[in-house]
């Protein structure tokens, strides 16, 4: 089939323009034959990252272990919207047992699959960021450092949002949950909290670490790919906007996902072996004013008279990002 | 063939011979024993294929367990006290999702203070969770119920907890005899799970439950519980025929026939209770023992045949529901069919408080001559506990209580009433 080199850019999206590309470098998701692994039919709300992050990562990862896949799931929004009893969106093996296990249940899985040599079928372990950064962390810590076989996705939408909308260790300072209100002297979520689990992952040495966003779906898949060209613990962890936590609307998700890398409020990179082996270029650095404003849960910020030092703060923290992570440059560097 | 082995060996031979293909274990005494056997043989290779994985929590052990049974997999670890609490909501969930992992919990206290020593309070936290629990007697039993255990499980589709007591039988060297492995071999068959994660035939595990059916699966748990009932005896008829020894089963009845009080317990103290009852019987006294087995499922017909004849009942057991009472009393009571009031219970032997001959045989004689309290402390000092409460009635900072009853006590040492 006769095509044109495209520079992604130009397409102003990397899920789009499939039909310009050969049959090997088109995504997953536009093949006939994917696998639909989370199906349709499951109750997300309208514009859901994470239901959106998940479809693509485990179509890509059904695709690169030749369907030969087994899942656990941490409890949170994607085992709740995609299972209540008796349907269920899953169309492979799935198991959800507990909101901290699921890195744990993964290793379990991938043992009793070693023990009776089948070394074909891959294991995945997902959850939200609370089941990943918070509650599920001394697992996910414990099956990093023993280098389980396990591929672990965080789907990190910055707070517990099935509970409601509560502050998780992997949310933002500044932001409003319902546990970081901005009332009283109270700007939202504290600076200086939080933890950055890919740098953490990255600390154990593990062969593969990844950041992915909604915005870069092709890039998602090929993280995903390449996650499974490797065996031992591997970590992807994907940001996906939440409409109803972040509080904007149920068609900008991708666009605010976008805006949290293009702010580099967001690094988007991947690591080996500890290593930091690759970097997605921002051609043009956006403030961050592009990303917070859109969102109600950052709206306190602007509200007269407006809190222009924590903006000034929160952009430090992008360019902070900018100088650790050599996150600007040409966007030819990009992939 | 007859050993003689420390109680922690014996079982890890037992488990070794069940041919467990994934063993998770976190250190805590005095399960460890156990595990550590059991990861050298592995790491020998003598039971290839079996994978051991050193977790980083009980709750990543039982998790592990949970992953590698739904996989197919016979699955195996062991806890503790506070390991087994720190797992409690894994342990509630393997149950839950009906997974056959067999667990020796290696019976010790649950702190604050924290305590070592053997009493049964982290096994009967958990007696609600939806695991069956046997309680081994001896070393001997404790090997056999393992082997006993994963047949149940796996026929029922149900988690199997063993029960042994700390230092009490994991630390103690016993005479005990060790099946063969085609022993083994014919009494247990290869796990043939209900349920599997297999990417030939994709199921969901674990959905969410909603009140149109979360009391059909629970009752569907209880109902499998009363299967185990029957099959328990009747595997253990099997085991005697295949073994050549009695073990197991529901209950286990000690000169009860003709006896007018009958002393209900559960675990290793059964000896010294046996030990004084004979004592006892050959002058004249009669009295009896039912040794419980099975925990849960609760045999209560079995109980309650057992103690028809009796005149009154002592139930002495390693437990205590803070602010009730007694828990298995409590259980034996639901199952008497005399007056409630001729159920006495007796709480002893809490944190490795040794239970003597002497103490046992003043109650005993107590309940004889209808002078036993309805629940009794085993060899409480209670003039101790005065000063505390005394303490603090006049202090409102009294301090620590632990400290300050070790201080008043003046010496760390084990009482022995």
């Amino acid at each position: 089939m006769s095509y044109q080199p495209i520079r992604f850019y130009q397409t102003g999206t990397f899920t789009v323009g499939n039909r310009l590309l050969p049959e090997a470098q088109r995504s997953v998701q536009s093949g006939r034959e994917r696998t639909n692994s989370l199906n349709s039919g499951h109750r997300a709300c309208q514009g859901c990252g994470e239901a959106l992050g998940a479809r693509y990562a485990i179509d890509a990862a059904m695709a690169a272990t030749n369907r030969q896949l087994v899942a656990a799931n941490a409890t949170g929004c994607l085992e709740v919207f995609s299972t209540p009893y008796p349907e269920t969106s899953w169309q492979i093996p799935w198991i959800h047992s507990l909101f901290g296990n699921a890195a744990a249940v993964g290793t379990g899985i991938a043992a009793a699959l070693r023990v009776q040599g089948k070394r074909d079928v891959r294991v995945v372990a997902q959850g939200g960021d609370g089941g990943t950064t918070d509650i599920g962390f001394g697992c996910l810590s414990g099956m990093f450092e023993r280098n389980d076989d396990v591929l672990y996705i965080c789907y990190d939408n910055e707070a517990y949002m099935n509970t409601g909308v509560q502050r998780s260790s992997a949310t933002p300072p500044a932001a409003r949950t319902n546990t970081t209100m901005p009332v009283g002297e109270s700007t939202g979520a504290r600076f200086g909290q939080g933890k950055n689990l890919p740098l953490i992952a990255m600390a154990h040495e593990i062969p593969y670490v990844a950041t992915a966003t909604v915005a870069e779906l092709r890039d998602l898949e090929a993280k995903v790919r390449r996650a499974m060209e490797f065996r031992g613990a591997r970590y992807i962890h994907v940001l996906v906007p939440c409409p109803l936590g972040w509080g904007h609307g149920s068609a900008e998700t991708i666009k605010m996902a976008r805006l949290a890398q293009e702010t580099a409020l967001f690094p988007v990179f991947e690591a080996e072996h500890g290593e930091v082996t690759n970097v997605s270029k921002i051609r043009r650095q956006l403030p961050v004013e592009n990303y917070l404003k859109p969102q109600t849960r950052f709206a306190h910020l602007f509200k007269p008279p407006g809190h222009a030092d924590l903006v000034a703060r929160i952009q430090a923290l992008a360019d902070r990002n900018v100088q650790r992570f050599g996150l600007v440059g040409d966007a030819e560097d990009a992939q | 063939m007859l050993k003689q082995v420390e109680g922690s060996a014996a079982v890890a031979e037992a488990i070794a011979l069940c041919r467990p293909q994934v063993i998770c274990a976190y250190p805590i005494s005095p399960q460890t024993h156990i595990v550590e056997a059991l990861g050298r043989r592995v790491d020998a290779g003598e039971l290839a294929p079996c994978e051991f994985v050193n977790v980083e929590s009980e709750f990543a052990a039982m998790s592990v367990a949970i992953g590698a049974s739904a996989t197919g997999a016979r699955a195996y670890t062991a806890t503790a006290s506070q390991g087994l609490l720190f797992m409690a909501e894994a342990v509630y969930n393997a149950a839950g999702l009906g997974l056959p992992i067999v667990m020796t919990v290696a019976n010790r206290a649950i702190g604050a203070p924290i305590n070592i020593w053997n009493d049964h309070t982290d096994a009967l936290s958990q007696r609600d969770c939806g695991w069956l629990q046997l309680f081994a007697e001896d070393n001997q039993e404790a090997l056999d119920l393992h082997i006993q255990a994963f047949r149940l499980a796996e026929e029922l589709s149900l988690p199997v907890m063993v029960c042994m007591d700390g230092f009490i039988l994991t630390h103690a060297y016993e005479r005990v005899d060790m099946p063969t492995q085609a022993q083994v071999d014919s009494y247990l068959p290869p796990y043939e799970p209900r349920q599997v994660l297999d990417p030939a035939d994709p199921v969901s595990i674990g959905a969410m439950v909603g009140p149109e059916a979360f009391m059909e699966v629970r009752y569907l748990a209880h109902a499998k519980q009363q299967q185990a009932l029957e099959l328990i005896p009747a595997w253990a008829d099997e085991f005697r025929r295949v073994f050549g020894r009695p073990s197991g089963g529901l209950v286990h009845e000690y000169r009860t026939s003709d006896a007018d009080v009958i002393v209900v317990a559960l675990g290793s103290v059964l000896g010294t209770i046996k030990d004084t009852v004979d004592m006892m019987r050959d002058e004249g006294f009669r009295i009896g023992v039912l040794g419980i087995t099975c925990f849960r499922p609760w045999p209560s017909v079995a109980v309650r045949n057992a103690l028809q004849r009796a005149k009154r009942v002592v139930v002495l057991e390693k437990s205590l529901a803070v602010g009730m009472g007694g828990i298995v009393g409590n259980n034996v009571s639901a199952s008497f069919s005399g007056s409630p009031d001729r159920v006495h219970t007796v709480i002893a032997g809490l944190g490795g408080r040794s239970i003597t001959r002497g103490s046992l045989r003043r109650v005993f004689e107590q309940a004889l001559t209808d002078s036993l309290e309805p629940l009794t402390f085993l060899d409480l000092d209670r003039a101790l506990v005065d000063r505390v409460l005394e303490r603090e009635r006049v202090q409102r900072r009294s301090g620590p209580i632990a400290e300050g009853i070790l201080k008043d006590l003046g010496v760390v040492a084990a009482k022995t009433g």
